[in-house]
């Protein structure tokens, strides 16, 4: 196999006699590569668990104040209740989203990011891109937006979101996020049914090779085995902790306190032992923890 | 004159405000042109997901000049007076004339030129309209659905120029986004739509929702299928594409397995495709989806795509029904106790119980001729639907899957029938349930919250209806009134009453009387007969309500009636007017004896003397000496008690046809008797007569509650 140089899209790639479609590995790397050329911080996951890549702190404390910014990240998501056991071809506990985040948002945003699925093969003339409505709200971070879910052929592929407010503050100048599901979209690219079926690279290593087996132990443990008075526990500790680093006046590690809190909600609402009066309070708690970092971000930052 | 353009170009519009979105456009141009007094003619008005425009013909060049003398204060008055007037007029003071010790002004308005009122009028369109939800972008303050991208605007062939937050009007606008991305020019009114066209993208709403009803029309018949129409998608996908394409795809039949409802509404809500039939009217495994480009191979690719994406849903819907098939919908149940109803009103456990029981009652009263033991079944299980998986995935379909899970799991058909048609009739105009098992158990099932949520003061107040009684009330008439059901609402209320809770039978007795008037509107009952007749009816039958109003309004609408209705306006006023209540008798109402226009005055007189000479007086007969009093008294002998009996017989056209023959009587009574002789005797007589005559009318129904 011809050595292939990761900056090359699929037109190219096709112009080249290699009408192989994207590896997992490799839409991963042609979507850095494109938006990195578009003037992006190249960011890495952020080393805690979250259940959006907006969580990321390049996205949520960066959409605040007025300082300009670009960046595009993996990041890895964790949805307790969304495991199947990995019996599910379609549905995950553990995903990879690719973020764009954009600001202020440029006037052609819609265009890059069409230029984008070129990138990684996608015809326009061929395939049927729509702009469907879909407006953000993340009520644990206090925050919403309008925009899209960007379907490809009846699938949607992206989120695409004007942020509006952000930890119950207006943004000002507007960032533009684009949110790739990179499973969908790989399986869209491969023509694949199965999430497991996936090719990760062009080596005959699968997507199940890789986290099959994290799947499976994964749903064991949120749907069955995780310690909820631990857990209870965790949530008063984080939520504590970051009341803590409010008062030092440390607006980041404030708000990865508010990350963690919000994961180990997740993970008591997989284990079923957070009843639907309850729930509200605990959203409640996280979105007043994410709200007072971003304040304290802000303060910071003026 | 001229025609003129305006184009507002933005990122996607959703589909559901663009509808909202043309008629405030038109609104609020011919508002804004209408108050600079620029007159135009036609306007139509255009959206497609990327653009609202607006074709108004032939606008005048210019508004017309125009002089007006305004009158001041008189010469005489205060200065300060004449200040206020200077300021108003922005006039000096010998620009003023006087005439006649008066202050007169004259203001002189020169015509504007109609660009310069549609540049007005653009920026107030951007800054005043009303989109359910708008944004910000980039660094800009200005609000719009999504980003806004340009302004075409042109009067004639000469641009308006205008700019609004660094946008500027001009001439040029973009085609399909990629079909046609670059720039495009626009000439003016006369070719915005062909150029448009040329560039794939039809402006024209109904245009596109014509191409997609008969092209997704097409497809599936060419696929030898039958396309299952769907205006509500037609619409929708029309403010979805600007160059819709209608294509086939196909889904493997295996799927076919999950509840047709299932398929159809993930094809519909979630992806917006048609559905479609074949030959026997089943479910087919295929589907029409609108695309909004005509694809380089034809659209394969872009109907395989969609038909992945629909097996991935399908797929998921399957599972969560093999789940649900495995669990008994009695083992389900009993997780309903771990929901809340309503605080006051218990656990969806507690509420099925009681529906269960009110089922059962129903039928044991022979309100519904059903089985009991069915009724009560099909009520237990009616609600175990809710902690599907399959309900948690589509609530919409709450019953239609609890009616599917039944089935599948042996129950008999009525009871899945009933399980699946009870939360009907939903709103007005959806069928009413008419299998007896259903009935029982949809009336059971809103008797329960009705009455429950008013005995704990949950009442609908103004446009807040959170428990949608008023929809409630609405099936429960439609369920009693459609189904010929005989019972007492007064005993029903009784039945249904939450033993913990206020009462609440007379508040709601008020409550279904004007809700019949809204179920009865659409069949073309007037309101003001249904008081009339709800003021005799107290027995709170509403099936006897209904044969009794209809039969008075066919009456009232006869001339007989008409002009009975006239006379017994006439008596009324005479005998408000005299405030007569009786002659000798004290008004029953001031002694304190309820007066419900139906009691007897006999039963009140003990002393049989006294009796004798009020009925006589009652009667009106005692010294009759004018042939018209004594063809009135004759007709009132004759027509009451056929009337009477004709009520007791629910026989109401008989009951209006006895007070037909009133008619003539009273008519020629009005014509030639002087109620107001001079001899009190006869005046009290005739008052007694008159009186006698309103009663037996109201008797049959409330006279005095029917307008004209």
């Amino acid at each position: 196999m011809p050595c292939i140089s990761q900056s090359l899209t699929l037109y190219e790639r096709a112009l080249w006699g290699q009408a192989l479609s994207l590896s997992f590995q490799d839409l991963i790397l042609t979507l850095q590569h494109y938006w990195g050329d578009r003037g992006c911080v190249l960011l890495q996951p952020y080393d805690m668990e979250m259940g959006a890549g907006t969580f990321h702190p390049a996205t949520v404390l960066r959409a605040l104040g007025s300082e300009p910014w670009r960046a595009a990240y993996v990041q890895p998501c964790r949805r307790p209740t969304d495991g199947r056991y990995g019996e599910n071809p379609n549905r995950l506990g553990a995903y990879y989203q690719f973020q764009v985040v954009l600001k202020p948002s440029p006037d052609d945003l819609q265009d890059l990011y069409l230029g984008s699925l070129a990138a990684i093969g996608i015809d326009p003339l061929k395939h049927d891109i729509r702009f469907v409505e879909d407006d953000w709200e993340s009520p644990t971070l206090g925050a919403w937006g309008l925009g899209w879910e960007v379907w490809c052929d009846g699938m949607e592929v992206t989120q695409f979101t004007y942020f509006q407010q952000v930890g119950g503050f207006e943004c000002k100048p507007v960032t533009g996020e684009l949110t790739y599901g990179l499973e969908r979209l790989a399986m869209y690219i491969q023509g694949v049914d199965n999430v497991f079926d996936l090719r990760f690279n062009d080596a005959g290593v699968t997507y199940g090779d890789v986290f099959l087996e994290n799947e499976r132990q994964m749903s064991a443990y949120n749907f069955e085995v995780a310690n909820t008075d631990a857990l209870f526990d965790l949530f008063r500790k984080a939520a504590a902790e970051c009341e803590r680093c409010l008062e030092a006046k440390l607006p980041i590690p404030a708000y990865e306190q508010a990350i963690k809190a919000s994961h180990v909600f997740n993970t008591l609402q997989a284990r079923g032992v957070i009843s639907v009066a309850e729930r509200q309070a605990y959203i409640g708690r996280v979105r007043d923890l994410s709200k007072a970092a971003c304040g304290a971000w802000l303060e910071r930052a003026a | 004159m001229a025609d003129f353009v305006l184009e507002l170009l933005s990122e996607e519009i959703p589909a559901r405000m663009q509808a909202n979105a043309r008629n405030e456009l038109a609104r609020l141009f011919a508002e804004c042109t209408g108050e600079a007094g620029l007159k135009t003619g036609a306007i139509d008005v255009y959206s497609t997901p990327r653009r609202l425009a607006l074709i108004a013909r032939d606008v005048a060049d210019s508004t017309e000049a125009a002089r007006e003398e305004i009158k001041g204060p008189r010469t005489s008055a205060p200065p300060q007076a004449l200040e206020g007037f200077l300021r108003k007029t922005g006039l000096g003071k010998e620009q003023l004339e006087e005439r006649d010790g008066v202050y007169f002004a004259t203001i002189e308005r020169v015509g504007r030129p109609a660009a310069d009122i549609l540049a007005d009028t653009i920026r107030r369109i951007v800054a005043d309209f009303p989109w359910p939800k708008s944004m910000r972008w980039g660094g800009g303050d200005l609000r719009w659905v999504r980003p806004m991208h340009g302004i075409v605007a042109l009067l004639g062939e000469e641009i308006v120029p205008v700019e609004i937050d660094g946008i500027a009007s001009g001439a040029t606008t973009v085609g399909h986004r990629f079909h046609h991305p670059g720039d495009i020019t626009v000439g003016g009114a006369q070719d915005y739509v062909e150029k448009l066209r040329a560039c794939h993208v039809i402006v024209d709403q109904e245009e596109r929702e014509r191409l997609i009803r008969d092209g997704a029309t097409a497809a599936a018949k060419k696929a030898k299928l039958t396309l299952l129409p769907d205006e509500g998608l037609v619409v929708e996908n029309a403010g979805l594409t600007e160059w819709p394409v209608p294509l086939v795809g196909k889904f493997d039949p295996e799927f076919l397995d999950v509840p047709r409802e299932v398929i159809v509404l993930t094809m519909r809500t979630n992806q917006k495709y048609f559905a479609c039939t074949n030959d026997e009217g089943l479910l087919a495994p295929a589907f029409v989806c609108v695309a909004n480009i005509a694809a380089n191979d034809g659209g394969q690719a872009i109907a395989a795509g969609n038909a992945r994406v629909l097996a991935a849903r399908l797929a998921d819907a399957r599972f969560f029904w093999e789940q649900d098939v495995k669990v008994p919908l009695d083992q389900q149940a009993k997780k309903l106790s771990g929901i809340v109803f309503h605080e006051k009103l218990g656990t969806v456990a507690d509420k099925v119980e009681r529906v269960a029981k009110l089922g059962r009652w129903l039928v044991e009263q022979d309100i519904v001729k059903a089985d009991a033991d069915q009724v009560e079944r099909a009520a237990r299980l009616s609600k175990a639907d809710l902690v599907t998986g399959m309900v948690g995935e589509f609530p919409e379909l709450q019953g239609v899957i609890g009616g599917y899970l039944a089935e599948a799991q042996g129950e008999p058909k009525a009871a899945a029938d009933a399980i699946r048609d009870h939360y009907k009739p939903v709103g007005q105009g959806d069928q009413v349930p008419t299998a007896p098992v259903t009935v029982a158990v949809a009336l059971a099932d809103k008797m329960d919250s009705l009455v429950g949520f008013f005995q704990f003061g949950e009442k609908p107040t103004g446009s807040k209806d959170p428990f949608a009684l008023r929809r409630a009330a609405l099936g429960i008439l439609g369920l009693i009134i459609d189904n010929n059901l005989r019972v007492s609402m007064r005993d029903l209320i009784t039945a249904a009453a939450h033993p913990g809770g206020a009462s609440a039978g007379r508040e709601l007795a008020g409550f279904l009387i004007e809700r019949l008037k809204v179920q009865q509107r659409d069949a073309g009952v007037r309101y003001d007969m249904i008081d009339a007749v709800a003021a005799v009816e107290t027995g709170g039958d509403n099936v006897r309500m209904v044969l009794r109003v209809k039969a008075l309004q066919s009456f009232v609408e006869t001339e007989d009636g008409a002009d009975l209705l006239t006379a017994y306006k006439r008596a009324a006023n005479i005998l408000k007017k005299e405030s007569w209540t009786g002659g000798v008798l004290s008004s029953p109402a001031e002694d304190g004896i309820p007066q419900t226009g139906e009691e007897d005055p006999l039963v009140l007189v003990d002393d049989p003397i006294v009796g004798e000479a009020v009925a006589e007086m009652a009667a009106g007969q005692s010294g009759a000496d004018l042939p018209e009093e004594k063809a009135l008294v004759a007709a009132l002998d004759a027509a009451e008690p056929k009337a009477a009996a004709a009520v007791d017989a629910e026989d109401f056209t008989a009951a209006m046809a006895a007070l037909a023959s009133l008619r003539k009587p009273i008519d020629e009574f009005f014509d030639h008797v002087t109620v107001n002789d001079p001899d009190p005797a006869k005046r009290e007589r005739r008052l007694n007569l008159l009186m006698r005559f309103r009663d037996a009318v109201n008797r049959v129904a409330d006279f005095s509650r029917i307008e004209g």
